[in-house]
């Protein structure tokens, strides 16, 4: 087990190495960041000077060299817009973004797992018929629309939610969360459920293909054989066989749903990460679009890495093989 | 065949809706079962023995389904049991073994848990209680240091003992019959003899009656006490292994037993019976064997053969002729 972790850190750590560079790059090439930071009046002198203290003047690997250790620091810089260090600004920006992203997985496996299971050991009942054409347009519809489509029922027609920010949040050390007052509660509904549709419809679609393969297989057979009730055939030994491939898409999905939360973020006015990076777009921030590409690697990096340590929590094959030799990675 | 049977098939017919209409895969086929009997159900693949012993289980998947006759345990019909009676009959009166024991058991979860969960299903003990019999029959099944292994997941057991693994889950609500779906055709020719002697002996200890299906007249020679012939969907002879082997009567079990390898007499090559099963939805009248028979006349070709009512017993106009109605 210790072999596979290095091996899989050793992995991350690359990757990150490699993001790292595309990030420096973006920072430096992507228009003259002095340029960029001072006013058309400034005099050469002054220019030259900001080019020293941000180490402009040295080589390119030392420039590297210090973008990278100074990541590694959480220190990205100042912001071009507001002035702020940058890392500052998107951790207070943080809290918002998971929040509203790990409801939003929540939701898509407590309400994902059990329609999947259901329309597939009832796929000839109307219901579950019903259930996948509807899945369909989950799947196709853009959150944006729907996330529209929301505002104007529950907020504007009915008044029952409110239809942008984050309602009255508690801190909590560094961390503000909405889960604590009634409003910050009622704030996340709605931008949860736009958010966790598509994957509802996704992980639904992945359970029902996997268990509808894993009902013909001879185990299945032999556990009916056996005697066994209903609910533990398809709950404990059907479904346990179709767990790996949810992890899977689970775990990489929360990646995708921290990156493209924006566009959900900036239809509610969320004040999460994917807002503060329209906006740094808006801006050319460029500091503020490195860092933020840096840090949801990061999270894809740790989220891929924690997905294949699960793997073998779950199947005891590939606990042995990882002990055996560190092949488990697959 | 004196005392009550267990189980008695009667004029029992499977039928799979296909869109090109139904095709009848079993057609009238009738068998029983005495407490404690070892039964050999033999043929050629697609013969039907596989789906005689699936109907028994209960397990007829969708397009199949009794069109027809019944299914009697202890005197009791379950062909058309409600299907959560029929869940309960299953592991408690009838177990079942499959081909395959590599596919059998569930990859995740320990062979351990999944005794306890099949124990505590059929019989009222508590978890610990239940552990200590799943050790118990570990044990019986000749898995060695069961103490152990009891913890283990199926992959780190060979095929041979993953097949022991099966028999003692089948045995574990101490059914009454064993439905054994060529249980060592998976297996290596070394490991065959050994699992067979195992499931004779155990269901001999248990008191269980077995249905053994295969296409091994050689696994039916050395273990089954009576042996059922099956072609194309048809019993075609039953009777005493002995006397089916020394005196086979239907011309299909003679070619049957004329093409097993001999060790006493030496043959350059063995004979075989010409021809290939008709398939299902191309079924000649009369006798389904006709068309491949060494001994073919004119009525075979018109009208189906009854089965006899007698011991040792054959469906075939030249030693019975009264015809199937």
């Amino acid at each position: 087990m210790l072999v596979f972790l290095v091996k899989r850190l050793l992995n991350a750590a690359a990757v990150m190495l490699a993001v790292g560079f595309l990030a420096f790059m973006i920072f430096r090439f992507v228009g003259d960041p002095v340029e960029l930071m001072l006013n058309e009046q400034a005099s050469q002198q002054q220019r030259d000077e900001l080019r020293v203290r941000l180490g402009l003047d040295k080589p390119f690997v030392m420039q590297f060299a210090t973008f990278i250790a100074n990541a590694v620091r959480g220190d990205f810089g100042i912001s071009y817009r507001n002035q702020q260090d940058v890392f500052t600004l998107i951790v207070e920006r943080f809290p918002a973004t998971l929040e509203l992203v790990m409801l939003a997985t929540f939701l898509s496996l407590v309400v994902g797992i059990p329609l999947g299971v259901y329309s597939a050991i009832r796929r000839e009942k109307p219901l579950a018929k019903l259930i996948q054409f509807v899945s369909v347009l989950g799947v196709s519809l853009p959150s944006f629309a729907v996330g529209i489509l929301f505002i104007l029922l529950f907020s504007v027609s009915l008044g029952w939610l409110p239809a942008f920010g984050r309602g009255q949040v508690v801190q909590i050390g560094w961390w503000s969360t909405g889960f604590l007052t009634h409003s910050g509660r009622l704030a996340l509904i709605l931008p949860a459920v736009t958010l966790s549709l598509f994957q509802i419809t996704l992980v639904m679609r992945l359970v029902r293909a996997e268990m509808l393969e894993t009902m013909r297989t001879d185990f299945i057979r032999f556990a009916r054989a056996r005697g066994l009730p209903d609910s533990s055939v398809h709950f404990r030994h059907a479904l346990r066989n179709c767990l790996m491939p949810v992890i899977t898409v689970t775990g990489l999905q929360i990646g995708n749903l921290i990156a493209f939360a924006l566009v959900t973020e900036t239809v509610f006015q969320w004040p999460g990460m994917g807002l503060l990076f329209v906006q740094a777009v808006t801006f050319v921030d460029i500091p503020v679009m490195a860092a933020y590409l840096m840090i949801v690697s990061a999270i894809f990096v740790t989220l891929n890495t924690l997905v294949d340590l699960t793997y073998a929590l779950v199947d005891p094959r590939l606990k042995q093989d990882a002990i055996a030799g560190g092949a488990g990675g697959r | 065949m004196t005392a009550a049977p267990l189980l008695e098939v009667r004029d029992l017919e499977v039928v799979f809706d296909t869109r090109q209409g139904p095709l009848r895969a079993l057609d009238k086929v009738s068998m029983s079962i005495a407490p404690g009997e070892i039964l050999g159900v033999v043929g050629e693949s697609g013969a039907g023995k596989s789906l005689t012993g699936t109907a028994i289980i209960g397990l007829l998947d969708p397009p199949g389904r009794i069109a027809g006759g019944s299914i009697l345990l202890e005197g009791q019909r379950i062909d058309n049991l409600p299907a959560e009676a029929m869940r309960r009959l299953r592991g408690a009166k009838i177990g079942a073994i499959f081909q395959d024991p590599l596919t059998s058991l569930h990859p995740m979860i320990s062979v351990g848990d999944q005794l306890v969960e099949t124990i505590r299903t059929h019989l009222p003990l508590s978890a610990t209680e239940a552990r200590a019999r799943a050790l118990e029959l570990l044990r019986e099944v000749g898995i060695p240091a069961a103490e152990t292994r009891i913890d283990h997941y199926p992959h780190q057991f060979s095929g041979g003992m993953r097949q022991r693994v099966v028999i003692a889950l089948a045995l574990a609500g101490e059914p009454k019959l064993i439905v054994a779906d060529e249980p060592t055709t998976a297996l290596d020719v070394s490991i065959q003899a050994q699992i067979t002697t195992l499931l004779k002996r155990l269901c001999r200890e248990h008191g269980a009656a077995v249905m053994l299906v295969t296409h091994d007249m050689g696994v039916i020679a050395e273990t089954a006490d009576r042996v059922a012939v099956m072609y194309a969907g048809r019993v075609v002879e039953t009777g005493p292994v002995e006397a089916v082997t020394r005196a086979p009567r239907h011309p299909y079990t003679q070619g049957l037993m004329a093409s097993i390898p001999s060790m006493q007499t030496r043959e350059a090559e063995l004979r075989q019976i010409d021809g290939a099963m008709p398939r299902l939805n191309a079924m000649p009248p009369g006798c389904a064997f006709h068309p491949r028979c060494p001994v073919v006349e004119e009525r075979c070709r018109s009208s189906v053969p009854r089965l006899e009512a007698t011991p040792h017993a054959a469906a075939c106009w030249k030693v019975a002729p009264e015809a199937l109605s």
